[in-house]
């Protein structure tokens, strides 16, 4: 018996029995639903340990929990309102949206960001502790996803699927299979996570993880900070994953460490676990790239994007707009003024990254630069608020999304880029690369 | 606030061919193209419908007609989680959206509000856009009337039968709970 404990026990406590291994996303929906393994294609309920909405999906959703009968959500404490999108109301219409939301939140005392208190979902609930590694979390957002950063296995459904969920703590799901991305090498000066997604994304398509998990792994991500496995782990929806997942590492521990509001559990995949297809990429021969119009899997380097004059940058959303990105750009527009024909729009992720931006002077900088500074949210990225475009205009824009009148009229031009990018080319005009300005004394 | 169009098909209705035109579509088409976020301060399924395709087929929303089918390639609804995207559809009058593939997201809101979806290459690959197309629903056939050619689509898998033969998701989860004594039945 005790070599039979310590054989287990050298075989991890995560571990199935040596010739079956699985990923980590087997691992914790398994957990969740109850069973000792899954295997992908099963169809299973899952118990889940956040569910969350937003001002546009949320009102919807509770619509639907209404038609349920059901008096209560299933634990207040699991679920999560933002108002993030049409926040400070826009309109009459977006206004009786969000007092949908919160009159609900308050009358189910769930968790709620008011604005002023919150900021986007994305940037919020990692950065609250309310999001831990091996949870299972559905959203209301396509960019549920991002969490995977963490570690928890975390992915967007409709409102529909909301209003489940809050009735009855569980979701169907069908198990995906997982895509293996491996990145090796060292990054070159101003090659981001952004560049890194935006490559994996021009690699695959679109379409390429649809039905599927993306776990990033590899030294070149363990290389990256939190912020920057945020910002990859929220475009996997933009491959049409499911998911996109971090193993969890010494960076990820002390990130949650000092934030939890869950007991968390570290679950990895198995060295033997089985992957639908590996992809492998070299970070040190990368170059920042920017995907163009209409299409995320569009990419160029950035030297070879046309060099038309722009209308506008913007400079947030969920993709990239915590304090690492902020600081990016704040030491390319120090002592620097943006283009006379753009208008530069930065938004901070969250008040807290706002708070932050300000006690480090950057707020300052943006505004000497001549941007403009807008409350923490979803801003332009979606079209439907603020910074709309109009007929022909061209951006650039840290956010995630390019298709068709995503961020205003059909005719526009959405060019997205990480933070450096956005921010030489906010200074220069059009689309332009860190390092031009770095020539003049900044360096990466 | 009004809700003109019931989202959820009747409990258990049963289901019925539908026929009509045949609008064609390319690869992934997005939510955002589907539904912009522009119009996505109301929840009404008849508004929605106003504004469905309009940045690639501006003239889509006033011409469909009640029972028109959808025709598109890969990835159908890629993009944003937005349900109101599989509303505005189905506020639209479309009867069913035949497609290649489905983006995950929205293949799922389409099952659980009920908006009926198939997979079919065959059918994609062949049907011209105004063909008046016959589908029945119940075994997956799919006719194309105006070339006498015929195919059959994928059939779901069991458990999302069930939600369908529910008349979706909010239906099947009352079932679920009334089973478990959560809700009288």
């Amino acid at each position: 018996m005790t070599w039979g404990r310590r054989n287990a026990f050298r075989r991890g406590f995560n571990r199935q029995p040596a010739h079956m291994g699985s990923t980590m996303a087997e691992k914790m929906l398994a957990r969740h639903a109850g069973k000792s393994r899954v295997e992908a294609g099963e169809m299973i309920d899952v118990r889940v340990d956040i569910v969350m909405a937003n001002d546009i999906t949320g009102p919807l959703a509770i619509k639907e929990f209404r038609k349920i009968g059901i008096d209560r959500v299933f634990d207040p404490k699991k679920v999560i309102f933002v108002s993030s999108h049409f926040t400070p109301a826009k309109d009459i219409q977006s206004a009786q949206q969000a007092t949908i939301l919160r009159k609900f939140a308050r009358e189910q005392e769930t968790v709620y960001f008011e604005i002023g208190r919150g900021g986007i979902e994305h940037v919020v609930l990692p950065e609250q502790g309310l999001v831990v590694p091996g949870q299972v979390v559905v959203g209301g957002d396509s960019h549920t996803c991002t969490y995977g950063a963490l570690g928890c296995y975390a992915t967007g459904v409709g409102s529909t699927d909301v209003a489940a969920a809050l009735a009855t703590g569980e979701i169907w799901m069908r198990v995906p299979p997982t895509i293996k991305f491996v990145y090796h090498g060292e990054r070159p000066p101003w090659v981001s996570a952004k560049d890194m997604i935006l490559q994996t994304i021009g690699r695959i398509g679109v379409e390429g993880g649809r039905g599927a998990v993306m776990e990033f792994t590899g030294e070149a991500v363990g290389g990256l900070s939190m912020e920057g496995r945020l910002t990859m782990a929220n475009m996997a929806i933009e491959a049409g994953a499911d998911a996109g997942l971090f193993p969890v590492d010494e960076k990820t521990l002390a990130y949650v460490q000092e934030r939890a509001k869950w007991p968390y559990e570290v679950v990895n995949s198995d060295s033997d676990a089985k992957y639908m297809q590996v992809y492998e990429f070299d970070v040190s021969t990368m170059e920042p790239m920017v995907a163009c119009p209409y299409d995320p899997a569009n990419i160029k380097p950035v030297s070879q994007v046309d060099k038309d004059p722009l209308d506008q940058v913007f400079i947030g959303s969920c993709t990239n707009n915590r304090i690492e990105d902020l600081r990016i750009v704040a030491d390319l527009l120090r002592g620097r003024t943006i283009h006379p024909d753009i208008r530069c729009i930065i938004i901070p992720g969250s008040v807290d990254v706002e708070r932050q931006a300000l006690r480090e002077g950057l707020l300052e900088v943006f505004q000497q630069a001549e941007a403009v500074i807008a409350p923490p949210g979803c801003g332009p990225c979606l079209g439907g608020y603020m910074g709309v475009l109009g007929p022909g205009e061209r951006a650039v824009s840290t956010s995630n999304r390019n298709f068709r009148g995503r961020m205003g009229h059909r005719d526009a031009e959405v060019y997205l880029a990480s933070p450096a990018v956005a921010a030489a080319s906010a200074l220069l005009g059009r689309v332009a690369s860190p390092a031009e300005i770095a020539r003049e004394g900044v360096t990466a | 606030m009004t809700d003109m169009t019931s989202i959820n098909a009747p409990t258990n209705a049963p289901v019925m061919p539908s026929e009509g035109k045949a609008w064609v579509f390319g690869d992934n088409i997005d939510t955002d193209v589907i539904i912009p976020a522009r119009y996505l301060m109301t929840t009404d399924a008849a508004e929605l419908a106003k504004h469905c395709m309009e940045d690639i087929d501006p003239g889509f929303a006033a011409s469909v007609k009640s029972g028109d089918v959808m025709v598109a390639g890969n990835n159908f609804g890629c993009g944003s989680s937005r349900e109101h995207a599989p509303i505005a559809i189905k506020g639209a009058g479309v009867s069913v959206v035949i497609a290649n593939s489905f983006a995950r997201i929205f293949y799922r809101n389409a099952i659980n509000i009920g908006l009926p979806i198939l997979e079919c290459a065959e059918a994609v690959a062949a049907v011209h856009a105004g063909d008046t197309l016959h589908v029945d629903l119940a075994s997956g056939r799919i006719e194309d009337v105006t070339t006498g050619q015929s195919f059959q689509a994928q059939s779901y898998p069991e458990s999302i039968l069930r939600i369908i033969a529910a008349g979706g998701l909010i239906a099947a989860t009352r079932q679920k709970l009334q089973a478990a004594g959560r809700l009288p039945a």
